[in-house]
């Protein structure tokens, strides 16, 4: 398989404080990896650099995705490539309903237009298998949905927009044990509908479960600090970074 | 990739278009005794109103112009030209108005309208109404829509006007209302019998179209006891270099039971003043919902107050206003609670966007006598950029404890986190700033006749479209 993502000695700063110090981090198309980190490390960062988001500014480095360089992109052109991030703090968008906003950006991504009644389809499926209560879809984006509804909703939009490359960043934080579930249950469902590429961000053994990791990459301070493959996940789960990195380099 | 982002103008060619001045008789710019004996001629005005525009002549001379509120120092009201009238009159045909007029109609969309859902139009070319007509089952009913002017003189209709016109609003107000008392032209004049409901809203355009003219249109509006009206007031001017001057009044008299909803969208041309001012009367159970969207002019003054005299009596003010480069919008509302039990519902939004200001004043005022009065006051305002400004000025008077008086304010910007986060799903940033936008003026789009709702839309679009640099 092909690089879909290959990130080289990735710099980026925030309000002129440098965050990442040279990133490498490579994943093949059809991938699963995980990304951890303490609070801090960068990881988010990481996501939202990956994204294209214009609070974090390249200062060195450069973020290929399939083969073409998209370091100096917009958000709308990456995400049009198929690159997708479920946000930590999903944010709430008055005037628009959820089904309306997915519908247009589903046309925005895939460049169709869509019949209405092949889309709702489409929503009704989806929303039922990650346990969502269809009045959602009616509901302004995000306005007054609890926290674990705002994940769900990130979840429903993975399923529907397809991406090729999905980062999550902490999906499953703060969610109870059954919600939790219905999240994993919708990544499952991404890896096996879409067989897309994952980057998943978490502090949770959970959400690995059911998944087959490929590779962990364990950011401190801004870098690299340690990768491996699925087993360094559980492993830093089980022991703890401290453990898991003691003898490396910070 | 860190791309800075600034609103441009609106693209006002779609409104910014006028012919060639065609116009009869002008009159001398300044305004003199004389000139308001003229107009009076003119006009065949009965005495009272001969001796009513010489009087507000008077208090408009010796009343000191405003000195609070947005700057209206550009304007030189003694150099506006206060009067012009088309070469036509009274029209009841389309087929009568003449071509370079009806084009001007058309592209505003105004025999359109009419044919598709308005019960009649009453649309003002500079001064003087040039085509009037109510359908048949409006004048059916029992509903009376013509012009004052021509009302003023029907024996049926005389004694009523006199009695109401300028009542509500006396020319000691305020100079541009002493102004208006003295050089009105033109306007409205609605009547609704008792217990009629009339289902399909009144519509009328109101628009300038000469160079330097001032436009004082009077709207006059009874509802007996248990009627209901919705009329819809929807005003656009051409660009002018010259400032101009827009100071119409609007009386409504909303009687017992009764219900008025009254909806306008303004977008004067931003060299224009806009010095409007609007009340109703609201007696017992009767209700009053204002609908108002400003977007237009240079200046605004505008704050369309509400007295509830009767018990029950309740007011509702929506409204949303949206200031661009070079405007200064100071708009707001005022409720005044004068009996018990009445109620009150404010909620606006102010948008600003390349250094525009905009200003939400609000007052509310409780009597003595409004035990068991309630009032909320809601209101936001956003920010496109940081170069704009947005201020709130809320004042609450309550002369009894026994009422639930509540005000809430917000200020903010567009997030960038915001713009991220639709961004980050295939939107393009002027998409996305368009969504939020349209989002926050939501409640208030909700609340307008599908047309104008679309046009409202149309106008944000306009507004957003190449925002992105």
């Amino acid at each position: 398989m092909s690089d879909i993502l290959k990130i080289t000695g990735l710099s980026v700063s925030a309000e002129d404080k440098e965050l990442l110090h040279g990133v490498d981090l490579t994943i093949k198309e059809g991938e699963t990896h995980v990304l951890m980190g303490h609070n801090g490390a960068g990881k988010s960062t990481l996501g939202c650099t990956i994204m294209g988001s214009p609070e974090y500014t390249v200062t060195g480095g450069s973020i290929v995705f399939d083969g073409e360089d998209i370091t100096a992109e917009s958000a709308d052109k990456r995400a049009k490539r198929g690159i997708f991030l479920s946000f930590q703090n999903p944010i709430e968008i008055p005037g628009i309903t959820l089904s309306e906003f997915l519908r247009n950006a589903l046309e925005q991504v895939t460049g169709k237009r869509l019949k209405l009644w092949d889309f709702k389809k489409q929503l009704k499926a989806a929303m039922e298998l990650i346990g969502m209560d269809s009045s959602y879809a009616d509901r302004d984006l995000n306005v007054g949905f609890s926290g674990g509804e705002k994940k769900k909703a990130e979840i429903l939009q993975l399923l529907i927009l397809k991406p090729r490359l999905a980062i999550l960043d902490e999906t499953d934080s703060g969610l109870d044990v059954d919600a939790v579930k219905t999240v994993s249950k919708g990544i499952e469902e991404y890896r096996k509908s879409v067989g897309g590429t994952l980057l998943i961000i978490t502090h949770n053994a959970k959400i690995l479960e059911e998944l087959k990791v490929d590779a962990t990459h364990i950011l401190a301070n801004g870098r690299v600090a340690k990768e491996g493959d699925g087993n360094l996940a559980v492993k830093v789960l089980e022991s703890g970074f401290e453990n898991t990195l003691s003898g490396v380099e910070r | 990739m860190n791309e800075k982002t600034q609103i441009q103008d609106i693209d006002r060619s779609l409104y910014d278009f006028r012919f060639d001045e065609d116009e009869g008789d002008f009159l001398d710019n300044g305004i003199t005794p004389e000139i308001i004996s003229e107009i009076s001629d003119e006009k065949n005005d009965p005495d009272w109103m001969r001796e009513f525009r010489q009087r507000s002549l008077e208090i408009y001379r010796r009343t000191p112009m405003v000195k609070w509120g947005a700057s209206i120092e550009g304007l030189d009201v003694d150099n506006i030209v206060t009067y012009i009238r088309p070469k036509t009159r009274m029209n009841t045909d389309w087929e009568d108005v003449p071509e370079n007029i009806k084009e001007t109609f058309e592209r505003l969309g105004i025999p359109q309208a009419e044919r598709e859902s308005l019960a009649g139009v009453g649309a003002q070319y500079d001064s003087e109404l040039v085509y009037h007509n109510v359908r048949e089952e409006v004048a059916q009913s029992g509903v009376v829509y013509t012009d004052l002017e021509s009302a003023m003189h029907d024996p049926k209709y005389a004694e009523i006007i006199k009695s109401h016109f300028m009542k509500l609003v006396p020319p000691t107000d305020h100079k541009f209302a002493a102004l208006h008392g003295a050089v009105w032209s033109g306007g409205s004049f609605v009547y609704v019998p008792k217990n009629v409901r009339l289902d399909i809203p009144l519509q009328s355009y109101f628009r300038l179209n000469a160079k330097g003219a001032g436009q004082f249109e009077h709207t006059l509006i009874i509802l007996e006891e248990g009627s209901y009206l919705h009329f819809i007031e929807g005003c656009s001017a051409p660009k002018y270099y010259e400032a101009g001057l827009h100071a119409g009044c609007v009386e409504l008299y909303v009687g017992k039971g009764a219900s008025l909803r009254y909806s306008t969208i303004e977008n004067w041309s931003k060299n224009m003043y806009n010095l409007n001012t609007k009340r109703a009367l609201v007696e017992e159970g009767g209700k009053i919902e204002w609908v108002s969207g400003s977007f237009g002019s240079h200046v605004s003054y505008l704050y369309p107050m509400s007295i509830l005299n009767g018990e029950n009596a309740s007011a509702e003010f929506t409204g949303i206003t949206f200031a661009g480069e070079g405007q200064d919008l100071d708009t707001g509302a005022k409720i005044v609670h004068n009996a018990p039990n009445t109620s009150s519902y404010m909620n606006t939004k102010s948008l600003s966007k390349s250094g525009g200001k905009s200003t939400f004043r609000s007052s509310v005022v409780v009597n003595q006598n409004a035990e068991g009065s309630k009032s909320s006051v809601n209101c936001e305002s956003l920010m496109l950029d940081s170069i704009s400004r947005s201020d709130t000025v809320p004042s609450i008077v309550v002369k009894t404890d026994k009422c639930d008086v509540g005000h809430e304010a917000k200020i903010g910007r567009i997030s960038d986190e915001a713009i991220f986060y639709l961004t980050s799903r295939g939107l393009s940033e002027e998409e996305a700033r368009a969504l939020i936008v349209r989002g926050f003026a939501d409640n208030v789009s909700k609340e307008l006749p599908l047309e104008y709702a679309v046009e409202m839309n149309n106008l944000i679009g306009l507004e957003m479209h190449g925002s992105v640099g």
